[in-house]
């Protein structure tokens, strides 16, 4: 099967790169599957689940908004932040959810009350992706 | 001539200031070493986002972007200068303001700072600067959003209007013993690079263009002040090792010379005894 190079990474640091088959990503407008070959493609990411799937191996990270840019050969994906199921602890992001929780209670302003709910919105996504690994 | 107890007490206070600075310098040395992992760790993003940039430049976009068209008429320029927030570091911090006080001297525009860095925003004050907005206190290991703050602010001057330009300021890390101040003009932004997908073509946007390009522009921006912020770590870690480094290679020598006038004190003082008791004994 042919494959595609793909890049993850955020700000501080690198999270993947190499060769995949294919790549799930969590697109504004809904999931986007790209296979190698794809056209040019820009678009905004929501909080979710990344799958690069190469052969046998599926790595899985959690990323929590970003960008992703598609060329036929290369898939670049810019996240806020990432995160690789392993590392992720689930009574840390329990933990954070319900601290957004009481932020989004004590605002008043609209700015901070868009910028709580947003934070929100990631910690639920995550948790929620955390719990259906769990399971699994 | 001191006397040899005084002389020994300067002798125990500068071996003293020597453990400090050794101390200092190998601290810095440690943090240096991290510093520079992160700037390199940081540089997959930077790379990755500078890449798309620049095929959304050629890649005819049908929304032409504020953030790519220069201003006719240059009022106002917001600076993002990045200095450090301890001292102790040689020249690091000198050298950045020194570039920044003559760029800000050869501009006809009206000049604003906007300062990361305790150090930079207390000259620029004093300076006679306007200081809109200052992010202090960031920790080794800055994260993207230590640095938003001043760059979302910058950002949003130059979407009202209030800059006509943003620049950003910082010591570049070369190597050890070099760090380079370095200006780098952030809005509007500069794209030039070679083609690597040429043709006519552009990209499927979702969920369109103009919020894409939004988000990924101010991205970028975000991304260089961070990066800026990086690069300043690790020189200010390795200005600061250098410079502790030679306080520490002073001390010793000063040590040494107070050894030597410590012994001069106490061979006088031998020689006088002998020759007192020499004399007492002569005139028994």
């Amino acid at each position: 099967m042919s494959t595609v190079q793909v890049l993850v990474a955020t700000a501080e640091r690198e999270v993947y790169r190499g060769e995949a088959e294919m790549l799930v990503a969590p697109g504004a407008a809904g999931e986007l599957g790209i296979l190698p070959k794809h056209a040019p493609l820009l678009s905004q990411l929501k909080p979710g689940e990344l799958r690069i799937t190469n052969g046998e191996n599926v790595d899985e990270v959690f990323i929590s908004g970003g960008f992703i840019e598609v060329q036929p050969d290369m898939i670049t994906v810019l996240a806020d932040s990432a995160e690789r199921a392993s590392d992720m602890d689930e009574a840390a992001a329990l933990a954070a959810q319900r601290k957004a929780e009481e932020v989004l209670e004590s605002q008043k302003g609209d700015a901070d009350l868009a910028l709580a709910e947003a934070e929100l919105s990631i910690m639920a996504a995550r948790l929620d992706w955390l719990r259906k690994k769990r399971k699994n | 001539m001191a006397s040899t107890k005084e002389i020994r007490g300067q002798i125990k206070a500068v071996q003293n200031t020597a453990k400090i600075t050794k101390a200092m310098e190998m601290v810095a040395a440690s943090k240096m070493r991290k510093a520079q992992k992160r700037v390199f760790d940081a540089r997959s993003y930077a790379e990755g986002i500078r890449q798309v940039i620049a095929n959304l430049m050629q890649a005819h976009p049908e929304y032409k972007h504020s953030f790519f068209t220069p201003r006719e008429n240059v009022k106002r320029i917001g600076i993002i200068l990045v200095t450090t927030d301890k001292g102790l570091c040689g020249g690091l911090n000198t050298n950045v303001l020194r570039l920044a006080v003559k760029s800000i001297r050869a501009q006809q525009a009206e000049v604003e700072v906007i300062n990361i860095g305790r150090r930079g925003g207390a000259f620029m004050r004093r300076f006679g600067v306007t200081v809109s907005g200052s992010v202090e206190n960031i920790s080794d290991s800055p994260e993207l959003s230590d640095v938003l703050g001043a760059a979302d602010l910058a950002i949003e001057r130059y979407i009202d209007g209030s800059y006509d330009e943003v620049h950003l300021m910082f010591s570049e890390f070369v190597n050890t013993m070099t760090q380079k101040p370095t200006v780098m003009q952030l809005l509007p932004c500069p794209v030039n690079e070679e083609p690597s997908h040429p043709g006519y073509w552009d990209y499927l946007y979702e969920p369109d263009s103009q919020i894409v390009l939004d988000g990924l522009l101010r991205r970028y921006i975000e991304s260089l002040v961070y990066h800026g912020a990086l690069e300043n770590k690790a020189c200010e870690q390795s200005a600061r090792m250098v410079a502790m480094k030679s306080a520490t290679d002073n001390a010793k020598g000063m040590v040494k010379d107070l050894q030597i006038t410590y012994n001069k004190a106490r061979q006088a003082a031998i020689t006088q005894e002998l020759a007192e008791i020499v004399a007492g004994g002569a005139a028994a």
